[in-house]
């Protein structure tokens, strides 16, 4: 027992650690790969090809004044933010980076937990996370902060559907809801061969869960001026900013692990391909977000609920067709 | 009236299909952009390139025993549309004439180059010199060893090898 506890420890702080690194690393790879996509050169000057660049900003945001507006709701104030950030990191728990490996006789599972029902809760907490924007926008006392909350809620009440639908998909192709088990059901061939529409719709959708560029409804600097964020300084702004990454990270993860495979691939250790093919899915989140502009509201909405949801559904009947015939 | 005419309201269904392959040209070209090198010119460690006829800080050219082409003759100081050149003539007995103060305000110069068109004698030119940074304004009076070699006054910065590093 006690030794289960230890290593389920050592697992926790290396998943935590090395993941953050990512995450934090992820802004600079942002900044870096916009910059080159429009001819500059991204920030360069701090540190060597500005490799401390993610360290002097959270030295800035940390120095901050933190100001608190007099007409915000305090208690979800400060709430908003944990929220946030606290989502993504307990998805970290449930992402299958490799399969089980031997060290020192032990066998050792790559992953830190493996419920049955792995998916779902990864989908309950995605929705979760909503609540750190929806919250912090209309607890700041602010009409761009609450018209970014506003538009948070419903980008995350519809896009969770296509989302789910496009999860049904792959959970009916495994045969099970575990995380662990549907990349073991992907050894032959990938889930992307099987169903490469619940590929595009889990993309699209999941692009507008992110709040990414295309689908930036939240936060959209044009007209809301940064959002459900706006009143947020400090060390809560870097919160929700910090969560927003690690976001996009799960979302790699989560793409790679439903559609691309997992960690199974040839030659190299499946931890390995776990990361090249989740930072291609990353580079894929950043590289479209310096190409496509941004959408109307009602377009994004149009778009769920007249187009991406009803594909859903037909997909899902035809999957269940096409398997109930062979 | 053909049916290609009509500008329907509503497209059909099936014309949806042809927003996909702009997006995917779209994707084409950033990741173009992305491989390619950027244009960016790191200013202070790179600089530009400026060509022959570039109006920079002035030079008063010499002859080979080292004496100034200049012959005080005042056509520079006379054309001058910002009033920038401040010259006074020296003449010796033995019939040289050279100037004893000749200095140029690079504060009120707008760089025109009717000096270097004007002087007959070829002794004014503007060198490529674009980016001579001073202090005071005193420091911008050019004097006549000032105007020697403008070479020497271009802004030079490296990064040191800690500052490459640490930034």
């Amino acid at each position: 027992m006690l030794e289960l506890m230890v290593i389920t420890m050592i697992k926790t702080v290396i998943v935590l650690t090395v993941c953050m690194l990512v995450v934090t690393y992820l802004t600079l790879a942002e900044r870096k790969i916009l910059g080159f996509i429009q001819l500059r050169h991204g920030p360069n000057r701090v540190g060597y090809w500005g490799l401390l660049q993610p360290f002097a900003d959270g030295i800035k945001l940390l120095l901050k004044e933190e100001f608190v507006p007099l007409n915000a709701q305090r208690p979800i104030f400060y709430i908003a933010p944990i929220i946030s950030i606290a989502c993504p990191m307990v998805m970290l728990a449930l992402i299958p980076f490799g399969d089980s490996i031997t060290i020192l006789g032990r066998e050792i599972t790559l992953y830190l937990a493996n419920p049955d029902v792995g998916i779902l809760i990864i989908l309950g907490l995605g929705t979760l996370g909503a609540y750190g924007c929806v919250l912090g926008g209309w607890s700041s006392g602010n009409k761009y902060g609450y018209t970014g909350g506003l538009r948070g809620a419903a980008i995350i009440i519809s896009y969770e559907l296509s989302m789910a639908f496009a999860v049904i998909c792959v959970v009916m192709i495994a045969g099970s809801l575990s995380l662990v088990d549907i990349v073991h059901a992907q050894a032959g061939l990938w889930n992307i061969v099987y169903a490469p529409v619940a590929f595009i719709i889990f993309i699209i959708s999941g692009l507008a869960e992110l709040n990414r560029t295309p689908f930036d409804m939240p936060e959209a600097e044009a007209e809301l001026c940064c959002g459900y964020n706006v009143e947020y300084s400090s060390m809560k702004f870097a919160l929700f900013f910090f969560g927003e990454y690690t976001h996009l990270f799960i979302f790699g993860c989560l793409v790679t692990t439903l559609f691309l495979g997992g960690w199974h691939g040839p030659f190299l250790p499946g931890v390995v391909w776990f990361f090249i093919k989740t930072l291609l899915v990353v580079f894929f989140c950043i590289w479209q977000r310096a190409t496509f502009p941004r959408l109307r509201y009602d377009q994004v909405m149009k778009l769920e609920w007249k187009f991406l949801m009803p594909l859903a559904i037909v997909n899902i009947l035809v999957t269940a067709l096409v398997m109930a015939v062979y | 009236m053909n049916e290609k005419d009509i500008l329907r309201a509503r497209e059909k269904w099936s014309g949806k299909i042809k927003y996909v392959s702009p997006l995917l040209k779209g994707l084409q070209y950033t990741f173009g952009n992305f491989l390619s090198k950027h244009k960016t010119i790191q200013y202070p460690e790179q600089k530009r390139h400026v060509s022959k006829r570039w109006r920079g800080l002035h030079q008063l050219h010499r002859d080979e025993n080292g004496k100034l082409l200049c012959v005080a003759c005042g056509l520079c100081a006379a054309v001058c549309p910002a009033r920038a050149i401040t010259l006074t003539p020296y003449e010796p007995e033995n019939g040289e004439r050279y100037p004893a103060e000749f200095v140029i305000d690079e504060l009120r110069c707008i760089f025109c180059g009717y000096c270097q068109e004007v002087c007959p004698r070829g002794a004014i030119s503007l060198s490529q010199v674009y980016d001579y940074v001073d202090s005071t304004r005193e420091d911008f009076q050019f004097s006549i060893e000032k105007l020697h070699d403008p070479e020497q006054y271009r802004f030079q910065y490296q990064r040191s090898l800690t500052q490459k590093i640490l930034g």
